[in-house]
């Protein structure tokens, strides 16, 4: 079977500065991927790429072997819009490192405006469903609160149930607990893990290596722009091969 | 076109005669400025006051010539005063017309930036044994300088295009002058853009000036 | 000055409906540049924020021009030189209060411009990112969230506008448009009572601008208390 995601040789360059130097991988359905490395080593913006907020410098980048982002134009790729890649995103869920919860309105309405305005679906299913998502990931007393309201563990929570609510085929999470407060990381990875137990196809950049490690299929350590190593995480996280891997999962532990 | 003929042959002229009105303007705006700071800073003071019958008299003041404009405030003083027996000249109404107005304009700025400093200097300051006066003096006050330097700067070129409406207490600056020349030239297309661009003149670069003060207040902070 | 009450009692009764009626006139002219500006400031700032780099310069080079001009010769540039450059157009329709609501409402245009130019950029760039990426066109993300957002941000700015424009309306006084200034000025001269005509109809300003004073500054505090 095809595989869910397919990237082929993304590059991004910001001026003159070169982010992603060449990335090739294959996400499978149900697939699991976890990626880290250090700060700049272009994580966050692969993860930004895939849903096209960074437009690529040049590669590809397929979902269910459908091309995405871009369209062939007068025998070259153009990429499209942000009007054109809408309908595209939809299938795509995109949980941000600052939530980006929408403050003017209640959790409720958070989950439910998507499916409503871009969807189409009428009020009752969508807070049918809204409901639905928010009490899966804990959070079905606090609809009607706005996210003033909200600790930032809740707020993620919210964000999650906002992406769930459009039924997205690919989970992207973007480092989903490094603006959290300690205690309050937990909560949301007892979320991702419910999720990812549930077989959804999720790729997680994050801090959190012992949590990459409980949950992913595949682990992939990024630094400089291009992938150093990648494979099931007891043998990257454990019996690391290259050497800039072993130098950060060891600074990682002496943190 | 009729325009650029008459823009060719009198425009000249006109700029001449109108910049006769500039040391009035110019003055008035400087003056009026100085009366402000001064007094402005005196009512923040009493605003700032920690008693209540001090307090009082400053918010109304402020109030008060804010929420009335400021030529009600020339016509009070110029055509007003004489009736207890004091006849304010044209340039003294304009003055202290505007000073006062723009006293209660700048004693919320002066209270704001005082405010703006952070608790935790009075606090240090005062931990290290100062007087809140000195601490007021040397630390506060210093700092407070430098965050409102920009809106005094903005507030100054308010000022100087407030000095547009002296004409009507009788002063003889720039558009006082303007209203002249058309009276006697029919011109007043010409006459009026030409008064425009001299206004501009001094406002555009100020404005600039200020937008500059404004970035290197934000990249301080 | 000790007199005035006395001069009250003895005018009000005459004074006082004749100003109301002009003050009437003021809000209208209020009322009407306040629209006139509005419209103009969102076109502006549209032009502002567009990537056409044509669009963005001329709106710059009004909006600095407009705001570095004082507002009376504004006034008497709109009023005064139309008629004068194109004649043989019939400007009879051109009355001192169209010329008003014209130039007070261009002068807006410019300072609203800037005010919602920087109640769009103050929003944060993920919420325009968190509304695309579920999915949200261009267009429905500004309808649904970005602009009920940068329209709270914008109220007390623009309300602070307003309380200035009503006092700006005094102003239209100077080229000869018949408003509360003007009617003050008459009947102050004809009575004699400049002093106390003109603290009056001091009041009657602060009557109109006070309230709108009081409602910009709730909006402003319910503003830092309801932020996420």
């Amino acid at each position: 079977m095809a595989p869910l995601l397919r990237i082929v040789d993304l590059h991004k360059r910001f001026g003159a500065l070169e982010v992603l130097s060449g990335i090739s991988i294959d996400v499978a359905r149900g697939e699991k991927v976890s990626i880290i490395g250090p700060s700049g080593s272009g994580k966050t913006t692969l993860l930004r790429c895939i849903n096209y907020l960074e437009k690529p410098s040049a590669g590809h980048i397929y979902i269910d072997g459908k091309l995405i982002g871009e369209a062939e134009r007068n025998g070259g790729y153009v990429h499209l819009s942000d009007r054109e890649l809408a309908k595209e995103r939809q299938e795509i869920g995109f949980v941000f490192q600052r939530f980006n919860l929408f403050p003017h309105l209640t959790a409720l309405d958070n989950v439910t405006i998507a499916p409503r305005k871009v969807l189409g679906l009428p009020r009752e299913e969508a807070e049918a469903r809204g409901r639905e998502m928010l009490t899966k990931v804990g959070l079905g007393h606090k609809i009607g609160e706005y996210p003033e309201r909200l600790s930032g563990g809740q707020q993620q929570r919210v964000a999650i149930a906002r992406v769930l609510a459009m039924q997205p085929k690919l989970m992207l999470f973007d480092e989903a607990t490094s603006a959290l407060d300690p205690e309050l990381i937990g909560e949301v990875l007892r979320v991702m893990r419910q999720l990812a137990e549930e077989g959804r196809t999720m790729v997680i950049v994050t801090h959190e290596i012992q949590f990459a490690g409980e949950v992913s299929d595949r682990v992939v350590f990024m630094d400089g722009g291009k992938i150093v190593e990648q494979g099931p995480p007891r043998e990257v996280l454990l019996k690391p091969q290259q050497p800039r891997t072993r130098e950060f999962l060891k600074h990682i532990q002496d943190r | 076109m009729y325009f650029l003929n008459v823009l060719e042959a009198k425009g000249w002229y006109f700029l001449t005669t109108l910049l006769g009105g500039w040391p009035e303007t110019a003055g008035v705006a400087a003056a009026s400025l100085v009366f402000a700071l001064i007094v402005g800073l005196f009512i923040a003071l009493l605003r700032l006051s920690r008693w209540r019958l001090l307090r009082f008299p400053a918010v109304a003041y402020v109030e008060f010539f804010r929420g009335t404009p400021a030529l009600v405030q020339l016509f009070v003083i110029y055509f007003g005063l004489p009736d207890t027996g004091f006849q304010p000249s044209p340039l003294q109404a304009a003055i202290v017309g505007l000073g006062l107005n723009g006293a209660a304009y700048l004693s919320e700025i002066y209270r704001a930036g005082i405010e703006s400093i952070h608790r935790g200097q009075l606090e240090a300051s005062l931990s290290l044994g100062m007087t809140p006066a000195s601490a007021m003096r040397y630390i506060i006050l210093p700092q407070a300088i430098r965050t409102m330097l920009p809106p005094i700067t903005n507030f100054a070129i308010v000022l100087l295009k407030d000095t547009a409406i002296i004409f009507a207490v009788g002063v003889v600056e720039i558009m006082a002058l303007a209203r002249n020349l058309v009276t006697e030239t029919l011109q007043s297309a010409v006459v009026y853009l030409i008064a425009g661009a001299i206004y501009l003149c001094m406002t555009i670069p100020m404005a600039r000036f200020a937008a500059r003060l404004e970035r290197a207040k934000r990249a301080w902070q | 000055m000790l007199q005035l009450p006395q001069i009250y009692a003895e005018n009000i009764r005459r004074w006082l409906p004749e100003l109301l009626h002009f003050a009437l006139t003021t809000l209208l002219i209020a009322a009407l540049s306040f629209v006139v500006a509005v419209f103009i400031g969102l076109v502006l700032a549209l032009m502002r924020t567009s990537r056409s780099p044509v669009s963005g310069g001329v709106a710059a080079g009004y909006i600095e021009v407009c705001r570095g001009l004082p507002i009376v010769v504004l006034l008497y540039i709109v009023y005064f030189a139309p008629p004068q450059l194109l004649p043989d157009i019939g400007w009879k329709w051109f009355t001192t209060l169209a010329g008003a609501v014209l130039g007070l409402g261009i002068h807006g245009g410019a300072i609203l411009a800037e005010v919602f130019r920087s109640g769009i950029e103050a929003l944060h760039k993920g919420q325009r990112e968190a509304a695309l990426s579920l999915g949200m066109t261009p267009a429905k993300a500004t309808a649904y969230i970005i602009l009920p957002q940068a329209a709270r941000i914008v109220l007390p700015p623009v309300g602070n506008y307003a309380i200035g424009l009503l006092k700006d309306t005094s102003l239209c006084s100077l080229i000869g448009a018949n408003e509360l200034m003007n009617d003050a000025k008459s009947i102050a001269f004809a009575d004699y009572q400049p002093m106390a005509v003109f603290v009056l109809v001091a009041g009657i300003y602060f009557a109109m601008s006070y309230p709108l004073s009081l409602c910009v500054r709730y909006m402003e505090a319910r503003m830092r208390h309801g932020r996420s």
